[in-house]
C-alpha cells in the first residue's frame, strides 16, 4: 500500500529561486544621494514637476525619521541598495521581442501561459522597469488604457500629474518618500465610464538584481460606473544581501465603481518589503482587496481604503504564511469618511518553525458617517511553539451611530480537534494539514484561480514511496 | 454472548498523575448492544477515551483487546481503521472542513479505497434522511455554528457513512429534545446488525426505547461494580446510584 506523507511546508520556492545572471544595461550606484535621484530622473526622460517632485520627495526622506513601530528594519541599509536597475531591454508588445533570458523568467513563472488562458491584458517589470505590456484590442476599443507608468507619463500626462502620489504623499512615511524619491515602472489603468472590464489584467514583477530596490508605481483610476479586477504578482530569487522592495499603489474607485485588487507576494527571504498601497472610494463604488503575503523577510503591508463617498464600501480579504525567519507585519487600514460606508476584513495569518505574524489594523469612523458599518475578523494560527502571532487592532470610532464588529482569534491546533480527526480513521499528519486548509479556506476561495493552486502548494502532498 | 469483540481486563489508567480507572474489565460480544450506567466522575468518559486512544490519558495496567488485536499498541488512526467509533460529548468545531469533506477522507482512510463521487453521494443523501438533516447539511463546515443538537446528529451521521464494528456512543443523547433523542436512537439502530455492536453511556433511558439492551454495567470509582441485563437500568432510573455507593462504602 502506499503511504501518504503529508507535511505543510514553506511555500514551494525553487521556482522563484531561479535567478538569472545579472546583466542590467545600468546600474545606477548604491546609496541614496542627489546626483543619483537626478541621475534617475535624466535617464527616464521625466519631465521637468516629476524632477521636482522626486527631489522634494528625497529631502522628506532625508528629513524623516524610519517607523517607530513595527518589525525591525535596522538590516536595511540604503547605502547598499541600487535604488535603479535597468534591464538590458526596450518595452514590447510581443514576447517573442522580449530578450531570451528575461522571457525565459517569465515563462518559468507561467506568466504568457496565463495571459493565453485567463487574462486580459498583462505587464511585466524585471528589477527597474516593464519589459512587456499588453492588452486585447477589445479592451482598447472601449478607450480602456492599460500600460507602463512611463508610456502613461508621456501620452496622459494630466492624468497622472493630476492623481501621482496625491492618495500616499511623500509625507506620509519614510518609504513612501523614497518611493516618491526614486520610483520607476509599474503600470497604469483607466477604465472609462461605464465600462465594465470581465477579464483581469495583471501586472507581475520580478527583482533579479542582487542589493538593489524596486519601486514600482501602480495607478488606477476606474471611472464612474465601470469595473475591473487588477492582479498583481510579485517575486524575486534569493540572495545573501538585502534587497528592498517600497513600491507604491494608488486606486481611484469613482461612483459607483468596482474594483478587485488582488496581490500574490511571494519575495525571497532577503526582501524587506516597505510597500503602501490606498484606494480613494467614491459614492457607491466598491474596493475588494485581496493579498497573500507569503514571501520577505520583513513585510509592512496594510492596504488602506478611504470611503469618501456616501455608501462606500471596502471588503479586505488576507492571508499572511510567515515561516522560518520571517516577520510579516500585515493587515488592512479603512476609513470610513461618509454616512452608510461600509467595510468587511477577514484576515487569516499562519506562523510556522519561528516565524512572526502580526495582524494590525486601523479602522476609523469620522464623526458625520452616520450609519457606517464595519466588521473586523482576523484570526492567526500557531503551528509550533517557536513561532509567534500577534494582534493589534486599532479602532478610532468618532460617529456613536456606527456598528463596529471586530473579533480576533490567536491559537495553536488543539489536541481535542486532531484527537476527534484521528478518531476517525485519519492519520494525524493528514488531520492537522486538513486543519490548516480548513483554516484558510474561506480566505483561499476568493483568490484568483492561479494562485489558489499556489496557496494549496502551502500543504504539500508528498508520495513517500511504496510500503507495505 | 456472542463472538468477543472487545475485552477489558483490570484496566488501569489516568490523567497527569491521577488514576481514574482502577481496574476495569468488561466484555462486549457481536451482535450486542451495552449501557454503561455510572455518577458524574466515576470515569465513564475516561474508559471511551482510553479505549479510542486520546493522548492524554495514561495506561498504567490491564489489556484492551479489539477483534483480536492489542488496541493499546495501536495509534488513534489504526484503531478506528479496525473499526472503532466514538461518539463524542462534545464534538470537535473544524472550520472550513465541510461534513462530507471529512466523511469522505474518514471513508477513504478507513477502506483503503478511493469512494466513487456518486455511491458515497446517495449514500450520505440517505443517511441524511434517516435523521431528517437537510441536504445542504454535507456542505457545513462540521459542528461550526451547531446547534448541540445538531452536533449529536452530525456524530450519527458519521457512525452511519462510517459503519465501525463498535460504536462508542459518550452521552449522545444529553441535552437533546425528545424528538431530536427519537432520532438518534433510531440513528442507531440503524446503524447495529449481527455483526457489530455498541456501548452506551447515558443518564436517560429515552434513548434505549428503540433498541434492544444486552447487558447494563454500573461503574463507579473506576470500577465496575455491577453488570447484568436491562432491568439494571430501570433500577438505576427509579433509585439512582445510591445501592451500589453505600456498597462501596
Amino acid at each position: 500500500m502506499t503511504q501518504q506523507k503529508i507535511i505543510i511546508e514553506d511555500i514551494a520556492r525553487a521556482l522563484y529561486d531561479v535567478r538569472d545572471e545579472s546583466r542590467p544595461r545600468y546600474r545606477s550606484e548604491s546609496g541614496l544621494t542627489e546626483d543619483i535621484v537626478r541621475d534617475i530622473s535624466r535617464r527616464k526622460n521625466d519631465p521637468a514637476w516629476m524632477t521636482e517632485h522626486r527631489l522634494a520627495s528625497l529631502a522628506v526622506y532625508n528629513e524623516t525619521p524610519p517607523p517607530a513601530w513595527g518589525p525591525a528594519i535596522t538590516s536595511l541599509d540604503m547605502d547598499h541598495i541600487a535604488t535603479y536597475v535597468q534591464p538590458d531591454a526596450v518595452m514590447a508588445g510581443r514576447w517573442e521581442d522580449v530578450p531570451e533570458e528575461i522571457r525565459s523568467t517569465f515563462d518559468r513563472l507561467g506568466i504568457p501561459e496565463a495571459e493565453k488562458e485567463s487574462l486580459a491584458g498583462v505587464g511585466a517589470q524585471y528589477d527597474s522597469e516593464v519589459v512587456y505590456h499588453s492588452i486585447q484590442t477589445s479592451l482598447t476599443k472601449q478607450g480602456v488604457v492599460y500600460t507602463d507608468m512611463e508610456t502613461a507619463l508621456r501620452e496622459h500626462e494630466d492624468i497622472v500629474r493630476a492623481h501621482f502620489m496625491k492618495l500616499v504623499p511623500p509625507k506620509d512615511h519614510k518609504f513612501a518618500a523614497l518611493h516618491g524619491a526614486v520610483w520607476s515602472g509599474g503600470s497604469f489603468v483607466h477604465v472609462p465610464p461605464g465600462v465594465e472590464v470581465k477579464i483581469p489584467l495583471q501586472s507581475y514583477f520580478r527583482l533579479n538584481a542582487p542589493g538593489a530596490g524596486q519601486f514600482e508605481h501602480t495607478l488606477i483610476i476606474v471611472e464612474p460606473g465601470a469595473s475591473l479586477h487588477f492582479i498583481e504578482g510579485c517575486s524575486a530569487p534569493k540572495y545573501n544581501v538585502t534587497n528592498l522592495h517600497a513600491g507604491c499603489v494608488e486606486l481611484y474607485v469613482k461612483e459607483g465603481a468596482r474594483l478587485r485588487y488582488s496581490t500574490i507576494e511571494n519575495w525571497s527571504k532577503n526582501m524587506m518589503n516597505l510597500n503602501t498601497k490606498r484606494a480613494l472610494v467614491e459614492k457607491g463604488g466598491l474596493i475588494e482587496w485581496v493579498s497573500g503575503s507569503f514571501g520577505s523577510r520583513v513585510s509592512m503591508l496594510y492596504p488602506a481604503s478611504i470611503l469618501a463617498g456616501e455608501g462606500a464600501r471596502c471588503e479586505f480579504t488576507g492571508v499572511t504564511f510567515a515561516g522560518r525567519g520571517q516577520h510579516l507585519d500585515t493587515g488592512a487600514t479603512v476609513i470610513h469618511a461618509a454616512p452608510r460606508t461600509s467595510s468587511v476584513i477577514n484576515t487569516r495569518s499562519i506562523s510556522k518553525d519561528g516565524g512572526v505574524a502580526v495582524y494590525r489594523s486601523g479602522v476609523r469612523v469620522s464623526a458625520g458617517a452616520k450609519g457606517a458599518k464595519c466588521a473586523v475578523k482576523c484570526d492567526s494560527l500557531m503551528l509550533d511553539s517557536e513561532s509567534r502571532a500577534d494582534t493589534i487592532p486599532v479602532m478610532d470610532i468618532r460617529e456613536d451611530d456606527a456598528d463596529i464588529g471586530h473579533e480576533a482569534k490567536i491559537g495553536r491546533i488543539s489536541d481535542e480537534a486532531i484527537f476527534y480527526l484521528t478518531s476517525r480513521g485519519i492519520r494525524e499528519e493528514e488531520a492537522r494539514a486538513m486543519i490548516v486548509r480548513g483554516f484558510v479556506e474561506p480566505v483561499a476561495k476568493s483568490l484568483p484561480l492561479e494562485y489558489a493552486v499556489e496557496m494549496n502548494n502551502l500543504i504539500n502532498l508528498e508520495l513517500e514511496g511504496a510500503r507495505q | 454472548m456472542g463472538e468477543e469483540l472487545l475485552t477489558i481486563r483490570g484496566l488501569r489508567a489516568g490523567v497527569d498523575d491521577k488514576e481514574i480507572l482502577h481496574g476495569a474489565s468488561l466484555s462486549i460480544g457481536k451482535g450486542e448492544t451495552h449501557v454503561l450506567l455510572g455518577p458524574n466522575g466515576s470515569g465513564k468518559t475516561t474508559l471511551m477515551n482510553v479505549i479510542m486512544g486520546h493522548p492524554r490519558y495514561e495506561v498504567r495496567e490491564g489489556t484492551v483487546r479489539f477483534d483480536g488485536a492489542d488496541l493499546l499498541a495501536l495509534p488513534t488512526h489504526e484503531r478506528a481503521r479496525r473499526g472503532l467509533f466514538l461518539s463524542f460529548q462534545t464534538p470537535e468545531e473544524i472550520p472550513g472542513v465541510t461534513v462530507e469533506n471529512m466523511l469522505r477522507t474518514a471513508r477513504q482512510a478507513i477502506t483503503g479505497k478511493k469512494a466513487g463521487v456518486l455511491a458515497f453521494r446517495k449514500e450520505l443523501a440517505a443517511a441524511l434522511a434517516t435523521l431528517q438533516m437537510d441536504a445542504d447539511w454535507a456542505g457545513r463546515y462540521l459542528n461550526v455554528g451547531f446547534s448541540g443538537g445538531e452536533k449529536k446528529r452530525t456524530e450519527i451521521l458519521q457512525l452511519l457513512m462510517l459503519k465501525p464494528k463498535l460504536a462508542l456512543l459518550d452521552e449522545t443523547d444529553s441535552g437533546l429534545d425528545v424528538d431530536a433523542v427519537h432520532l438518534v436512537s433510531g440513528g442507531v439502530r440503524a446503524f447495529r446488525t449481527p455483526e457489530n455492536a455498541c456501548l452506551i453511556i447515558t443518564h436517560n433511558a429515552g434513548i434505549l426505547s428503540s433498541l434492544s439492551v444486552d447487558r447494563v454495567h454500573v461503574l463507579l470509582h473506576g470500577h465496575i461494580v455491577q453488570s447484568g441485563g436491562p432491568e439494571l437500568v430501570d433500577e438505576v432510573g427509579a433509585h439512582g446510584y445510591a445501592r451500589f455507593l453505600e456498597a462501596e462504602g
